[in-house]
C-alpha cells in the first residue's frame, strides 16, 4: 500500500524563495496534511504549515494544492495519482509569511467593519423565540470555519490588491447576509454591504462556493439574496418599507 | 538575533487570558466587563480553539424539551457520572447557571437549534436523564467560539466608538505562545507579575506585565498517541501552573472516548459526536449483537434498559421506559468497547460497529448528523447512511487538572493565578458527562474572569503591583533558545512520538502497577533526552522550536497522570486499574495533588475531597449513595436519606 510520492513545497517568503523537492512516503489512507508533517518530521523540521485540528473543523490548514484552494487536512491522497508530482503553495491572496503560512489578518480587519448581532431592546436573554425554519438560512453560513478559502479564490481579492480597502470579500459579505437574515437583528444592512464593503464587486462567478469546504451555498444563498435585497430597497421604497414591516411581523410571530 | 532586554516587546495589562477556547474567551469579556484592560493570548489564530471540534452540545437544564428538568437533577447526573469525586461545589455552580449562560450566548447572536415553540431545542446524551443539551446540527462548539469571538469584537467596537481605539480595553494576540510564568515576591509568598513568550511569526520575544493571569489553555490529549485533540492540546498551561508552584488535582483521570475513528491510520482518533448514540445511533460487534445490554453495571442497573426493545422504545417514550445502555456515561462504554476488541469480537480494523444507517433514515442522517455525514465521507470513503462506522475509544478530555476554588477559579497556592475549562480540575470529578464541557466552559471562564478582576481591584486598593525581575526575563528568554543553540542532539518530532507510544501503550485505558512504573521510568529517560533537543532552522514560525518548547509541559503533565494513576489504587471511571479492577469508597475521599519538586519531578500527596452538604446528598436516595460512600460517611447522613 505504500509509495513514494514527489512532492514540491514552496519554501520562502513573500520576498524570496523556491520550491523544494521531496520524496515522501506515503500509506493508504493519508491526507496531504499527513505528507506535510512527513517531511518535518524526517526532512525539514522548520517547514511552516498552520494546522490545529486535522479534522475539518477549524479551517487552519487552507493552502493551494497543485493550483487548487484546499483544507490540507481535507485532501487524500487517494485523489492523486501515485506518479503525479504534488505542488503545495501557500494562499495566493494574502502576503506569506514563511513556506505554507499566510498573514491573514485582512480578514479580521474586515470582521471588525461588520456591525455586530444588534437584538431588539429590552428583549431580555432566555426570552428569545425564534421558528427553526426562521433560523436555517442563517445557521447555514454560521457553519463557516473561517478558512478563508472563498476570499483566497475570488478573483476580486486575489487578482487586485488594489481592491482590497474596499472589498471585504465572500466571508464577510456572507457574514451580512447572516446578520441580515437573523430573525431578531434589527439593523439595516443593506446600504453597508454596498457602500462600505463592496457588495457590487461581487459579480456571481461561484468561484468561492465551490471551493468552500462547508458546502455552502454562498453564491445562491447569501450573495444574491443580499443583492436583490439591496436592489429592492434602492429602487423600491415601498418594496422596502414592506420589508421591514414583515421583518417585525417575524419578530412578533 | 538574540534580542536585548530592553528591546523585548513590553505589554501592561490588568488580566492576561491564556487561551482562546470558550473559557478563555468568557473570562477575557468578563473581565474587560469588569473594567479591566485585559489581554487575550492564543497559541493559533482567533476562533481555532480546540472548542471548535466539540460537537455534540452543551447541558443546560432549561426544561424546554422535558419541564421536569431543573438544576438539581442535572446536579445528580453530573455527580452520578463523576462517580461522586466531583467538587460538590462546582457541580452545583455549573448545574445552576449553565442555563442563564446559554441564554447569554443566544443574546450575542449564536443561533442553536430550536423546539416546535421557538426555544432552544435540547437533546438526549449519555448519562443526562433529560434532554438537556442544547445544540446545533453536531457543530455546536464551532457556534460557541464563533459566539464569543463575535462578542469580542462587538466589545472592540464598542471601544472603538467610545474610545476611539478597538484595542483599548481587549486585544488578541494570536499565534502566541506563553513559555513561563513570572512571579513577584518572596519564596514563600509569590504572586503573579506577567507572563513570557513568543511570537510564532517571528520568533521574537514578548513579555505581559500583568497583576492576573487566567489558564484556560485546555486539554492534553497530545501526550497520547490516539487523541481526539488538535495540535494545541498539549497541556501548556498545566505545566506553566506547575513551575509556577501551583498545584494539580486528580490527573489520574483522563478520559477516553468511546467513539473515535479507527480507520484510516491517519485519522485514527478523530471524534464521532455522541449525538450518533443520542439520537439512536447502536453499538454492534463483529456477531451482530448489541453488545452494551451485557456491560451495565450495577449502579447504574435501575436506570437503563435491559432489552432492546424497551431501549428502542425509549427514544419516542421516555416518560415510560428507560434509556438504552449505548448511552452509559462514556468510561462504561470506552471499557466495554475494549473489552469486545480484546475477546476478538471487534470489526476489522479493530474498533467495533456503531450503526445508524438501519436506525434512521438517510435524510434524518444528514439533517441531524451533517458534519458525521460529511466527516465519514471526505476522510473514509463510508456513507454512514448506508455502512456502519467503525469506531474505537481516543484520548479525549482530561478530568484533572490545576486545582481552583470553585467559586472564583483562583489556585490556592499561586495569589493572582486563576483557571477555568478543561485546564481547571474537579468539576467532572472521575469522568465527565458528554455536554457538562461547554457548559463548564462559560460557567467557570466567567467565574475566573470575574475572580481576576476582583483581585486586581483589590490589590490595586492595597496600592502596589508585582513588578517582574529582570533576572527572570533573562532566564526565561535563556531557557527558550537552549534548543536553537544545541547542535546534533535529539529530534523533537521523534521525542515527541516516543512519549506518544509511551502513554498510550503504558498509560492508556487499562492500566496496572508494573506498566505505570515502565512509563515513569520512560519519562524519565525521555526528559533527560530532551534536555538534548536540537532544532534547525532560525526562529520563525519555526514548527520544530515550537514543538520542542511544547514537549516541557506535555512531559511534565505525562508524569502528573502517570504517577497520580499510580497512587490511586481503585477504578473509577476515567481510571480503571486491572490490578484493582474495584471502585473503593474510602478511596472516593481521597484528592490527590501533583506538584513540582525541587529536583524538577512531580510529587503527589493525598487531601481530602471536600464533603458533599446534606442539602445535595439529600437528592440522593440512600440506596444509590450506599454505592459510592464509606459505611462511616452513611452512618452521618441526614434524615432524608435515612429511608
Amino acid at each position: 500500500m505504500t509509495y513514494d510520492a514527489t512532492f514540491r513545497v514552496w519554501r520562502g517568503d513573500d520576498e524570496e524563495g523556491e520550491f523544494a523537492d521531496y520524496t515522501v512516503p506515503v500509506n493508504e489512507g493519508e491526507v496531504v496534511l499527513d505528507i506535510i508533517h512527513r517531511i518535518q518530521a524526517t526532512q525539514q523540521p522548520d517547514l511552516a504549515v498552520r494546522w490545529n485540528c486535522k479534522a475539518g473543523k477549524c479551517g487552519s490548514c487552507s493552502a493551494e494544492v497543485n493550483g487548487k484552494p484546499r483544507l490540507l487536512c481535507m485532501t487524500r491522497m487517494s485523489t492523486f495519482l501515485d506518479t503525479e508530482t504534488i505542488t503545495v503553495t501557500p494562499l495566493r491572496t494574502f502576503p506569506i509569511i514563511k513556506d505554507l503560512v499566510t498573514d491573514v489578518s485582512f480578514n479580521y480587519e474586515k470582521a471588525r467593519k461588520v456591525p455586530s448581532f444588534t437584538p431588539p431592546p429590552g428583549l431580555e436573554p432566555g426570552d428569545y423565540r425564534m421558528q427553526q425554519i426562521d433560523v436555517e438560512r442563517s445557521q447555514e453560513f454560521r457553519k463557516c470555519i473561517e478558512c478563508f478559502l472563498c476570499q483566497n479564490t475570488c478573483h476580486v481579492l486575489r487578482d487586485h490588491e488594489e481592491n482590497k480597502p474596499k472589498f471585504s470579500g465572500p466571508r464577510f459579505l456572507m457574514r451580512i447576509a447572516e446578520l441580515d437574515m437573523h430573525p431578531l437583528d434589527t439593523l439595516d444592512r443593506k446600504k453597508a454591504a454596498q457602500d462600505e464593503h463592496g457588495l457590487g464587486y461581487c459579480n456571481i462567478t461561484k468561484c468561492c462556493t465551490e471551493v468552500c469546504p462547508e458546502h455552502i451555498k454562498i453564491t445562491d444563498n447569501a450573495l444574491i439574496p443580499l443583492k436583490e435585497r439591496v436592489i429592492d430597497e434602492k429602487y423600491d421604497p415601498l418594496l422596502a418599507l414592506g420589508r421591514v414591516f414583515r421583518k417585525d411581523k417575524a419578530k412578533k410571530g | 538575533m538574540t534580542e536585548t532586554q530592553q528591546d523585548i516587546e513590553r505589554h501592561q495589562y490588568d488580566v492576561v487570558v491564556i487561551g482562546a477556547g470558550g473559557a478563555g474567551l468568557r473570562a477575557a469579556i468578563e473581565a474587560r466587563s469588569q473594567g479591566k484592560r485585559t489581554a487575550i493570548i492564543c497559541k493559533s489564530l482567533f476562533g481555532k480553539a480546540h472548542t471548535v471540534m466539540a460537537e455534540g452540545g452543551m447541558a443546560a437544564a432549561m426544561g424546554n424539551v422535558n419541564s421536569h428538568d431543573n438544576w438539581q437533577v442535572h446536579f445528580r447526573d453530573t455527580m452520578r457520572g463523576g462517580k461522586f469525586m466531583n467538587n460538590w461545589r462546582m457541580a452545583e455552580l455549573h448545574a445552576q447557571e449553565s442555563p442563564a449562560r446559554a441564554w447569554e450566548l443566544e443574546s450575542w447572536g449564536a443561533l442553536f437549534d430550536r423546539t416546535p415553540d421557538g426555544k432552544i431545542s435540547q437533546r438526549n446524551f449519555g448519562g443526562h436523564e433529560y434532554p438537556r443539551l442544547a445544540h446545533v446540527g453536531d457543530r455546536t462548539g464551532l457556534e460557541m467560539i464563533r459566539t464569543l469571538q463575535q462578542e469580542v469584537v462587538a466589545l472592540q467596537q464598542a471601544d472603538a466608538r467610545d474610545l476611539g481605539d478597538y484595542e483599548a480595553m481587549i486585544k488578541v494576540f494570536p499565534e502566541c505562545t506563553i513559555t513561563q510564568l513570572l512571579l513577584d515576591g518572596p519564596e514563600d509568598d509569590r504572586r503573579i507579575a506577567g507572563a513570557f513568550g513568543y511570537w510564532r511569526e517571528s520568533g521574537s520575544f514578548v513579555l505581559f506585565e500583568a497583576p492576573a493571569v487566567v489558564i484556560s489553555t485546555g486539554g492534553i490529549g497530545k501526550s497520547f498517541k490516539v487523541t481526539s485533540n488538535s495540535w494545541e492540546g498539549t497541556g501548556d498551561g498545566l505545566g506553566l501552573a506547575l513551575r509556577a508552584g501551583a498545584t494539580l488535582l486528580n490527573m489520574e483521570f483522563v478520559q477516553f472516548h468511546p467513539t473515535g475513528m479507527v480507520w484510516p491510520l491517519s485519522v485514527k482518533g478523530i471524534l464521532v459526536t455522541e449525538s450518533v448514540r443520542g439520537d439512536g445511533g447502536v453499538l454492534k460487534n463483529s456477531e451482530g449483537r448489541r453488545f452494551m445490554f451485557d456491560y451495565i453495571p450495577d449502579v447504574f442497573k435501575a436506570q437503563y434498559a435491559t432489552t432492546e426493545e424497551e431501549g428502542d422504545r425509549w427514544y419516542t417514550d421516555p416518560e415510560n421506559n428507560r434509556r438504552p445502555p449505548e448511552l452509559l456515561p462514556r468510561d462504561e462504554v470506552a471499557r466495554a468497547i475494549n473489552s469486545e476488541v480484546k475477546a476478538g469480537r471487534g470489526s476489522p480494523h479493530g474498533g467495533v460497529f456503531l450503526d445508524v444507517a438501519s436506525r434512521l433514515s438517510a435524510e434524518v442522517i444528514r439533517k441531524k448528523l451533517p458534519s458525521m455525514y460529511h466527516q465519514f465521507m471526505e476522510l473514509a470513503g463510508v456513507d454512514i447512511t448506508k455502512e456502519a462506522m467503525e469506531v474505537g475509544p481516543t484520548c479525549h478530555y482530561v478530568m484533572g487538572g490545576i486545582e481552583v476554588d470553585p467559586d472564583n477559579g483562583a489556585t490556592p497556592a499561586v495569589p493572582g493565578l486563576f483557571s477555568a475549562g478543561e485546564a481547571a480540575g474537579g468539576m467532572h470529578g472521575s469522568n465527565r458527562l458528554g455536554g457538562n464541557s461547554l457548559s463548564d466552559l462559560v460557567v467557570f471562564g466567567r467565574r475566573a474572569g470575574l475572580g481576576a478582576a476582583h483581585y486586581v481591584t483589590e490589590l490595586d486598593a492595597e496600592g502596589s503591583r508585582p513588578r517582574v525581575a529582570e533576572a527572570d526575563i533573562a532566564r526565561a528568554q535563556q531557557a527558550d533558545l537552549v534548543p536553537l543553540e544545541t547542535d546534533a542532539g535529539e529530534n523533537p518530532y521523534e521525542l515527541h512520538q516516543d512519549l506518544q507510544q509511551t502513554m498510550n501503550d503504558l498509560v492508556g485505558i487499562i492500566r496496572n502497577a508494573d506498566e505505570l512504573r515502565r512509563a515513569l521510568e520512560r519519562i524519565a529517560e525521555l526528559k533527560q533526552r530532551a534536555k538534548r533537543i536540537s532544532v534547525t532552522g532560525g526562529r520563525r514560525y519555526n514548527p520544530g522550536w515550537h514543538v520542542a518548547l511544547d514537549l516541557k509541559n506535555m512531559l511534565l503533565v505525562s508524569e502528573s497522570i502517570a504517577r497520580a494513576a499510580l497512587e490511586r489504587q481503585e477504578s473509577r471511571g476515567g481510571h480503571t486499574r486491572d490490578d484493582f479492577p474495584k471502585m473503593d469508597p474510602k478511596w472516593r475521599r481521597v484528592n490527590l495533588i501533583c506538584s513540582l519538586a525541587a529536583d524538577g519531578g512531580i510529587s503527589i500527596r493525598r487531601q481530602p475531597l471536600p464533603q458533599i452538604p446534606d442539602r445535595l446528598l439529600a437528592l440522593f436516595d440512600r440506596v444509590e449513595l450506599t454505592k459510592y460512600l464509606t459505611a462511616e460517611e452513611l452512618s452521618h447522613l441526614p434524615e432524608e436519606n435515612q429511608q
